[in-house]
């Protein structure tokens, strides 16, 4: 049915993919703004915004529901940031000031060609990931080209060249750079798990999944395969949960933009379409680093731990139909994804934001610790209970 | 394809290699590090060397510049000014690239490159456990020998920069 499209060059191929996937990104970015203001709005017991709505569209009927979703907001609001003046101030640099947004963008859109979002089963019965650029080195290059993020907060807060974006910045360089380092401890574990000895070695996400797949065989150790990652491994969960909440600048790690005592920290000086540019970069990160958490230890694309995916499509039927059961896999995995943001939300709605010094202090003195002590009993762990011959 | 490519990675690199030594502004010329290294990274991907191309963005493009810049706008806010070079440090330079221009001359006139990498047998991607293998095994003693002078230089920071004032010697 889809031969026509696999034969089309991969240069042609590849460009499309990409396109195909930023514009699902990019809206479900925007999606995320609204809400943010609809979740903070039911949190604090208020409706929030629910009174937009484009005049002809409200005489069809049923759409007051979406009126009062705030879906026409949305819209509005997008509008909003495109048709607005676009403010330079005059004592910023400008090249600097106008590259930062940019370079926000950047990070924040390649991170997804590398997080698999879904599988089909092919022909042959192999299970087939969807993703971009299915690379060996999988989640570390996830992690190389998030941390080139950091860049955007530097640059704009110093092209600001005012006092507020400064400190903002200075602030977020510090908490990116502190927070990296026990992210990426804490998930050493799960690649410890899954580079059985005698494997080539991989850092893959897809196989990280692929750990989590395994069916039902009773009480034997074999069943743990089908357990998801956030049992056996829940202290590298928790750490990479809290660096995650870092690196996103999500409360109450949002330090560089702490409205309270910063005005607004590295985007003070940023207005219309800049500004929004950095809030839907935000929400980008957040949206991978959700796939990315989900994959590593909520199981992926399975539904339930012990029902794999292909195990579900066979009792769906949908096994033979790769574009259904590929339909699927996205589906449980951007519910999944979904339902982690909203976590975010709940939380930066719930919890106040920390101070700066206590920041520091959890990153280095308490999770920086933790990380390495939960990696080094890991590390025995397996050592003593794994068997030597695969 | 892949020779153009090539050429422009290669250029690019050694573009923004000239922009950081040329550059008057420290914020920019440690932008034009940045970009620098993703270019090697590039070189480096071209060499089908993933995981190399990965840590060094992750490593000194992530982290490393990102510290560079940061000290940079801690010590002066506006990037500051360039000290002009002194007289001996450009001879001393000079002399360091002459050096390393014959040495490349030389690799490139003499050398004898084996003809078929035994890399190019192995599946693609299937690297890592070749990169541990020889990191811990043949190469074992001069990482642990490089993370123990990293270490020595660590500490030597501190001390050299902490100021010991209040401490017990000084009541």
């Amino acid at each position: 049915m889809f031969d026509f499209y696999f034969n089309f060059p991969l240069w042609i191929r590849m460009p499309l993919q990409g396109v195909a996937v930023i514009l699902v990104l990019f809206p479900l970015a925007a999606a995320c703004s609204m809400a943010e203001r609809k979740i903070c709005a039911w949190i604090q017991d208020r409706p929030g915004p629910n009174r937009t709505i484009a005049p002809i569209l409200a005489w069809i009927p049923g759409m007051g529901v979406l009126q009062r979703l705030g879906l026409f907001q949305l819209a509005a609001d997008g509008g909003k940031f495109v048709f607005k003046e676009d403010p330079v101030p005059g004592h910023v640099n400008k090249l600097y000031f106008i590259a930062a947004p940019i370079l926000a963008m950047i990070p924040a859109l390649t991170t997804v060609a590398l997080v698999p979002f879904g599988a089909y089963l092919d022909s042959a019965g192999r299970l087939v990931p969807i993703m971009l650029a299915n690379v060996d080195v999988g989640l570390l290059a996830v992690f190389a080209v998030s941390s080139l993020g950091v860049y955007s907060v530097i640059l704009a807060g110093w092209a600001s060249n005012s006092k507020y974006p400064f400190l903002g910045s200075v602030r977020a360089s510090a908490q990116l750079i502190s927070y990296e380092l026990s992210m990426t401890l804490s998930v050493l574990p799960v690649f410890l798990l899954v580079n059985r000895p005698g494997g080539q070695g991989t850092l893959s996400l897809v196989d990280v999944v692929a750990m989590q797949s395994g069916g039902w065989h009773g009480f034997a150790a074999q069943s743990w395969h089908g357990l998801w990652g956030v049992f056996y491994l829940p202290v590298s969960a928790f750490i990479f949960l809290v660096a995650l909440f870092a690196e996103t600048n999500r409360q109450p790690f949002d330090m560089p933009e702490s409205e309270a005592d910063l005005v607004g920290g590295f985007h003070t000086e940023y207005g219309a379409f800049k500004w929004s540019l950095f809030f839907v970069a935000e929400y980008c990160h957040m949206i991978v680093g959700s796939g990315v958490f989900c994959l590593l230890f909520l199981g992926g694309w399975n539904l339930l731990p012990w029902l794999p995916l292909a195990k579900l499509a066979g009792l769906l039927g949908v096994a033979n139909h790769p574009l259904l059961m590929g339909l699927l896999g996205i589906v449980i995995f951007l519910g999944k994804v979904a339902a982690f943001i909203f976590f975010f939300m709940w939380v930066r709605w719930t919890i106040p934001r920390f101070r700066y010094d206590q920041v520091m202090k959890i990153g280095w003195q308490r999770l920086l610790p933790l990380a390495i002590a939960n990696l080094v009993v890991y590390a025995l762990a397996i050592a003593w209970l794994q068997p030597r011959t695969p | 394809m892949s020779g153009l490519l090539f050429n422009f990675l290669a250029v690019f690199t050694v573009g923004c290699a000239a922009g950081v030594v040329l550059n008057r502004n420290s914020v920019a010329s440690a932008l034009c590090l940045l970009l620098s290294l993703v270019g090697v990274a590039g070189l480096f991907v071209q060499l089908d060397a993933f995981l190399l191309a990965v840590l060094l963005v992750f490593v000194y493009a992530g982290a490393v510049v990102a510290l560079f810049l940061f000290i940079v706008m801690l010590l002066d806010a506006q990037g500051g000014e360039r000290k002009k070079f002194k007289g001996a440090t450009i001879v001393a330079s000079s002399l360091a690239g002459l050096l390393l221009l014959l040495g490349v001359c030389s690799l490139q006139a003499h050398a004898q490159l084996p003809a078929t990498v035994g890399v190019a047998a192995l599946p693609v991607g299937a690297t890592l456990r070749s990169y541990a293998e020889l990191l811990f095994t043949t190469y074992l003693l001069p990482v642990e020998v490089v993370g123990f002078l990293l270490l020595t230089a660590m500490l030597g920071v501190i001390v050299l920069s902490k100021k010991f004032e209040g401490l017990e010697d000084g009541k």
